[in-house]
């Protein structure tokens, strides 16, 4: 983008003009395809449009900005300007699970939801107070680099090395199933070609200019996913609140929502379907408790109803209708519990409406205290993971002072507080849109967009006449959480070119993160495990290539895992970051603050927080099958809660009870603390 | 090297800059959420339940105007204790 001979502020002027030229193409290029959209363009080739042409923009960008130098490869040169590195750290943090999952969680779970939107925000005050500019005077490649130098020795490096792989490569298979979930959707392509389409995207980018490809593309992806989230919530806004911000006065919004609820709790035809489901269940739940007889009971029933009507000579297609029943009959008394256990399942749509900001419902103060402290517990985890995720913490060594690391902390808040305020915004205005328009219209009558992503996929959206009556009730339809995103522009009557722009910034999002992730996996492995630990004398050019080398691998596996499904995502995204909690961030903290941390300290430390970690999430998580009590009822996720103190604790133990760090070490956090320091003999950046 | 009077001072009123910004941060994060019941049903504020409102959009600006502080404040404490690195423009 710029040859060195460059100034700094040359340097800065010039991209202002890039991306302003960008933004304005990239709208250009809309209104174009909105265009084309009135003239007659299918969906599909709208689906296509967008697909191709952002993706192609992201691989223009990494040919341009290719490099072979190491300190470009590493930190992009180290003169990233706040803002930009802000715009893309922003792409960096919000993944796919931001951009589409979220408003989709705080949907479905009103307040409790919003612990997820404080804990991805407020951890950037934990990056800024305590580890952001410290690292950039420190100024090496990697976090392992730091803890390295900063304990000495190559158990320290090794044991940062497996944590910083373990963390993203857990994050980075979620991000790829996000890519081929919307390349899929996008394009109606299968679900494996899409995860390999959005690799290639992914790969050209990064491989050919390491973190300077990665930063200019994600400065770009975040442009294409604000603009993608604004559109429509501006537009919903307008509608519902009558002002383009609805952020400021969604308030009453919820409040006439909180009527609708009462209304809706209160409704008779409700309460009518919600006996119904809650007649099923406990059927279902009385068959499970003695199987083979209910089997037999059930099985004599549809059988007698048949030979009754048979004897009655009842109209052939009632006959018919019984016939089918009896044929559908579950063949043993295994189906037929797999059957009864998904009806006592239903118990849950027999539940009225939760009030959207009810904080922490249960039945006894004891179960409030309970989902409280659940709370609590994502709020805690996200929060210090978020201060311990290398594929973060990377990019403050890009910028090119301390300054302009501490504002780009602000900047990267900025940028992320836009779509994260959004979201809970979102969620209550596409809640009252449905809870008023959907809710209460006839099934003969369906709003387009209902019916359509019924057909779609019935786990999005599935609304069934449960009591017959003709009109939908809010207990007959279920929603999956990701449908909130992906349909509000046609919940607000949006033409199609705004889906087509949700689902390119949807990619954008999805993109942008694995770019981070795989590219910090890809440095772990050739920066501190080849170069550091195995052979010190490589050549730059052989780091280099390398580590695109490993890039490469690191894509493909993680897009086998993927293409395995691995269960449950949130689970595996949310134990990324206690991992990271309990393991990185109480070294990294303390190594800074306080002098007399020793190796010893750290490594036990590590080991420590690293082991109750991931011991309560086998020992607890369901997938594992151990299944032992929960302490004080704190699910397995939020395992960092206890991970984290226990670091501390030994950390703080073992190094009073160790020798104090040498003199050099001593030296260097002295040199790290202070930005500019007359007369320092510490040299400790990389260039 | 070995660190001046002034120097010690420079940490020192750093430590004390970020254990009020931490203590901030901690009251409007785990704090609000411990009253989150209470603060839902004392008042509401442009139409939202305080707790709700708090946790979707007050201390998230909360959080961005304490980076913005700190980096300012920071500036200024180099500038102060002739540790800053210059003008980069």
């Amino acid at each position: 983008m710029s040859t060195p001979a460059f100034s700094q502020s040359t340097f800065n002027r010039n991209l202002k003009k890039y991306y302003t030229f960008y933004t304005g193409g990239f709208i250009l290029f809309l209104l174009a395809i909105a265009l084309a959209e009135q003239l007659g363009m299918s969906r599909a080739w709208i689906g296509y449009w967008f697909l191709f042409a952002t993706i192609a923009l992201y691989a223009g960008i990494g040919w341009m900005t290719r490099t072979q130098d190491v300190a470009e490869y590493y930190v992009a040169g180290r003169r990233v300007p706040s803002f930009f590195n802000g715009m893309a750290t922003g792409a960096d943090w919000m993944s796919a699970a931001s951009f589409i999952g979220m408003a989709g969680t705080l949907f479905l779970s009103g307040y409790d939801g919003l612990a997820w939107v404080m804990g991805w925000t407020g951890g950037f005050c934990l990056v800024a107070l305590f580890l952001a500019p410290y690292l950039r005077k420190f100024g090496q490649f990697t976090i392992p680099d730091f803890l390295a130098e900063r304990y000495g020795g190559n158990i320290v490096r090794f044991m940062g090395v497996i944590c910083a792989i373990t963390c993203s490569f857990v994050y980075v298979v979620a991000q790829i199933y996000g890519v081929g979930l919307i390349v899929s959707r996008m394009t109606g392509l299968e679900f494996g070609v899409g995860v390999f389409v959005g690799l290639a995207g992914i790969l050209v980018c990064a491989m050919l200019g390491g973190m300077r490809a990665v930063t200019w593309t994600q400065v770009a992806q975040y442009i294409v996913l604000i603009i993608a989230y604004m559109t429509p919530v501006v537009w919903l806004g307008v509608k519902h609140t009558g002002i383009p911000v609805p952020q400021f006065a969604y308030g009453y919004t919820l409040q006439k929502l909180g009527e609708v609820e009462k209304k809706i709790t209160a409704d008779p035809k409700e309460q009518e379907v919600r006996k119904i489901f809650a007649d099923r269940a406990a059927a279902g739940r009385a068959a499970l408790a003695s199987p083979d007889k209910a089997y037999a009971e059930g099985k004599a029933k549809v059988e007698k109803n048949l030979a009754d009507l048979k004897a009655a000579n009842a109209p052939a297609e009632k006959i018919a209708e019984a016939e089918r029943a009896v044929a559908a009959y579950p063949a043993n008394v295994n189906a037929a519990q797999v059957q009864w256990r998904r009806e006592a399942g239903l118990a849950a749509r027999a539940a009225p409406p939760r009030p959207h900001a009810q904080a922490f419902p249960g039945a006894d103060e004891a179960a409030q205290n309970t989902a409280r402290l659940n709370f609590i517990g994502i709020v805690f985890c996200m929060m210090f993971g978020t201060a311990a995720l290398p594929h973060i913490l990377m990019r403050y060594y890009t910028t090119p002072s301390v300054q302009e690391a501490r504002t780009s902390v602000f900047w990267s808040l900025v940028c992320i507080f836009i779509l994260y305020f959004t979201a809970p915004c979102l969620a209550v205005l596409a809640k009252y849109d449905m809870y008023t328009h959907l809710v209460g219209s006839s099934f003969a009558s369906l709003p387009a967009w209902a019916s359509a992503w019924a057909k779609v996929d019935p786990s999005l959206l599935s609304i069934v006449d449960i009591n017959k009556d003709g009109i939908v009730q809010l207990a007959e339809i279920v929603i999956g959480g990701d449908l909130i995103v992906l349909a509000t522009p046609e919940i607000a009557g949006l033409p199609y070119v705004v889906s087509g722009l949700v689902a390119a910034g949807g990619l954008a999002a999805a993109l942008s993160t694995a770019d981070g992730l795989l590219l910090t996996i890809a440095n772990a492995l050739a920066h501190d495990f080849y170069y550091k630990l195995i052979d010190p004398t490589a050549t730059t050019a052989r780091r280099v290539f390398l580590s695109k080398f490993l890039l490469v691998c690191a894509a493909i596996t993680a897009a086998y895992v993927t293409s395995l499904k691995p269960g449950d995502i949130l689970f595996l995204v949310g134990a990324a970051f206690s991992l990271g909690a309990s393991s990185f961030f109480p070294c990294l903290v303390m190594g800074i603050f306080w002098k007399r941390a020793s190796k010893w300290g750290a490594i036990i430390g590590m080991g420590a927080g690293l082991g109750i970690c991931v011991y309560y999430m086998v020992t607890r998580y369901p997938f594992f099958g151990i299944n032992m009590p929960l302490w004080f009822g704190l699910s397995p996720v939020s395992a960092g809660m206890f991970g984290l103190p226990v670091s501390m604790i030994t950390i703080f133990i073992v190094s009073w009870l160790t020798p104090a760090p040498p003199k050099e070490v001593q030296e260097l956090v002295e040199h790290v603390r202070y930005p500019n320091l007359v007369g320092d003999n510490v040299v400790s950046e990389a260039r | 090297m070995q660190l001046t009077e002034r120097h010690h001072e420079y940490w020192r009123k750093n430590l004390v800059i970020t254990a009020i910004l931490f203590a901030i941060w901690f009251v409007f994060t785990f704090v609000e959420i411990w009253f989150a019941r209470e603060l839902n049903s004392s008042m509401t504020f442009l139409g939202f339940p305080l707790a709700f409102y708090f946790s979707a959009q007050g201390s998230l600006a909360i959080y961005v105007a304490l980076i913005g502080i700190y980096a300012l404040i920071m500036r200024k404490l180099d500038k102060e204790y002739g540790v800053d690195e210059g003008d980069l423009e």
